[in-house]
């Protein structure tokens, strides 16, 4: 293996941990999160940026070569979803979108209907889309459809830190979509996002977890750690669970090898 | 479609001793759970808690950064106005009290706008008194067009409109609003507001929930602590958030906990609202909600809002003035005319390096009113 790298939106990309800058108590933290974590993609909350501020701005704090991944964070439908992006892009945020639509403000569960319809719309007008998604085989599937660069489902729900609750149903997108799978939301700790790489997706995206732990600088090293441990678990092909242990001295051994 | 026959439902369930049947292993068994129920709120503000804050306020403090992180959003208030028909005893606006009245024209409301956001806050909530034929939905409508330009989220606290008001304010720029029940109690209500338009405790009531659904994206409410029985207020402030978080799930809820304040005017409290009981009142709605915003206004003074930050405050207002044309105008005497009197006058800068000095990060800006899907017959486009 030269380097394992995947590629989104013709980007080649070599970290697959996405990381955030929602929830620190100082931006000024961001530079060294990212070098610490060795990411190379970072989401924004558009509406959270101010182009216009003289008191400090979160773009101001995002490393130049880091791959801006603006999300539509507070986006209720579809239409807002288009809006904010398209102002990300005017701004000179580049052509990637993270989707959030999220009309729920209690659970903060993404509407996958809106999700697939802001999708299919964005993909059109040339931008990397990268949605964010209850883990849904059908959606998932629609969102392929819909010209989706990627699907992140989320392990849990937002900032939760309750680890991959949703394992067997992002097992089932990692085997059948044929896009990249990026687990978004939920994962609390580096061992979850060592499980879902282990799992076999593509790259995990954590921000509350490091922006919120004790020490984000030393979580996000934790971290990027042990997405690339569970990277280099997947590749090496771990051993078959079995229910039962295997027998040493198999009991139908007298048989003989063939039937 | 309306939370009053749900007081009415509480208050027979829950007569005045109630909240004393709680034991401390009550509330050790609200607290180990993971999600709060109406009992549960019940128990973590009942006298039976008040031994256990500290443990209240380490699950507080752990819920409230894991949903909001180390971060505060600043706002202010714009007083466009102090004219009132109302007579609350409690308030400095009281029509009768002897106050230098007035309201800002739309070129003072854009000097006023422009000094504050010169300050760098992006929230801004304006305020009136009482007074729809000289501060109605028109003023309001004009003055969020003008203020819009300074400031990417405009939110009111104004008096009780209708459903089409509302949306009217809302396809205006308005994304935000706050109505305060001052107390849900429908008898000391009728004391407390002798007379003036807003002696209609149902009208008042259920003026949140024509907000939700006239599509307004923050509805903040509020009870104003010491009014009536503190713990009842309390209680039914966070069950009437949790009643429209669950009926309208698309619009952000939000709370605030204002403490009754010195005003113009000879009315005094008959509760205390103590420090303890207010912070109790705030660690049982962030245990009971973890999700809710919460708000902490220059009611406060500067050390009890340090204080209380990591406890659940998730809004907080700063570089206050509460006298009409006071952002622009120095000599705007704010005890002539400001609504109450402040605790924390210190400047949006001064409250920025409080918060940084914490590890908390103020937040200025958190939404654009232009996100908005557009209302119909607006034609789409950026």
């Amino acid at each position: 293996m030269s380097e394992d790298s995947f590629t989104i939106g013709g980007r080649i990309l070599t970290s697959r941990l996405f990381t955030g800058t929602g929830k620190y108590g100082d931006d000024g933290v961001i530079p060294a999160v990212c070098e610490a974590s060795g990411s190379e993609v970072i989401t924004v909350a558009l509406r959270r940026v101010d182009l216009e501020s003289t008191t400090g701005n979160v773009m101001d704090c995002i490393p130049e070569h880091m791959q801006l991944l603006p999300n539509t964070s507070g986006a209720r439908n579809a239409d807002e979803a288009v809006r904010i992006a398209r102002l990300a892009r005017a701004m000179g945020c580049g052509d990637w979108i993270k989707i959030e639509v999220i009309s729920d403000n209690r659970y903060l569960l993404p509407d996958g209907y809106e999700t697939v319809r802001a999708t299919e719309i964005l993909a059109k007008e040339g931008f990397t889309v990268l949605p964010y998604v209850n883990a849904d085989l059908y959606v998932a599937k629609a969102l392929v459809d819909a010209g989706a660069a990627a699907v992140m489902p989320l392990g849990a729900p937002i900032g939760t830190n309750r680890g991959l609750k949703t394992r067997e149903m992002v097992r089932i997108l990692i085997e059948e979509i044929d896009l990249p799978i990026v687990v978004d939301a939920g994962i609390g700790r580096p061992s979850e996002a060592c499980e879902a790489m282990e799992m076999g997706a593509d790259a995990v995206l954590v921000n509350t977890a490091i922006a919120t732990a004790g020490d984000p600088v030393s979580m996000a090293r934790a971290f990027g750690r042990a997405v690339k441990a569970g990277r280099e678990a997947y590749l090496a092909g771990p051993g078959a669970k079995h229910v039962l242990a295997d027998a040493s001295s198999p009991l139908t051994g007298f048989l003989g090898g063939a039937a | 479609m309306s939370f009053y026959p749900h007081i009415a439902t509480y208050a027979e369930a829950l007569p005045d001793a109630r909240f004393d049947d709680f034991t401390e292993q009550d509330v050790l068994r609200s607290l180990n759970r993971t999600t709060a129920t109406v009992e549960d709120f019940m128990a973590l503000m009942s006298p039976a808690a008040s031994g256990l804050l500290e443990e209240m306020a380490r699950k507080a403090n752990r819920l409230t950064i894991q949903h909001f992180g180390r971060t505060v959003c600043l706002f202010t208030p714009l007083y466009l106005a102090n004219i009132c028909t109302n007579h609350c005893v409690y308030c400095g606006f009281n029509c009768t009290n002897k106050i230098h009245r007035s309201m800002l024209s739309l070129e003072e409301v854009d000097v006023e706008g422009a000094a504050i956001a010169a300050t760098g806050l992006k929230n801004l909530l304006v305020l009136t008194g009482d007074a729809p034929a000289k501060t109605g939905v028109d003023y309001l409508e004009a003055c969020t067009k003008v203020l819009n330009k300074h400031f990417p989220s405009v939110s009111i606290e104004v008096f009780a409109l209708t459903e089409e008001e509302y949306a009217r304010l809302v396809k205006a720029g308005v994304d935000g609003m706050t109505m305060f029940q001052e107390t849900y109690d429908e008898e000391l209500y009728a004391v407390l507001h002798p007379k003036g338009p807003k002696r209609d405790y149902r009208f008042r009531l259920d003026a949140p929930e024509r907000a939700c659904m006239a599509g307004m994206r923050v509805v903040n409410i509020g009870a104003l602590l010491g009014l009536g029985d503190w713990r009842r207020d309390a209680l039914l402030t966070g069950l009437h958030a949790a009643y429209l978080m669950h009926k309208y799930p698309e619009t952000d809820i939000a709370v605030s906990l204002p403490r009754m304040r010195p005003h113009v005017g000879d009315w005094e409290p008959q509760t205390i609202v103590s420090d303890r009981d207010m912070v109790q009142f705030l660690m049982a709605l962030r245990l009971f909600m973890p999700r809710v915003g919460i708000t902490v206004s220059t009611r406060e003074n500067a050390e009890f809002r340090e204080n209380i930050l990591p406890l659940g405050v998730t809004r907080m207002s700063a570089g206050v003035s509460t006298a009409v044309g006071g952002h622009s105008d120095e000599t705007c005497g704010e005890e002539n005319t400001g609504q109450f009197d402040i605790s924390d006058a210190r400047s949006v800068d001064e409250v920025c390096a409080a918060l940084r000095g914490k590890g908390y990060q103020p937040v200025f800006k958190d939404w654009e009113s232009i996100f908005e899907t557009a209302p119909q017959g607006v034609e789409e486009g950026l």
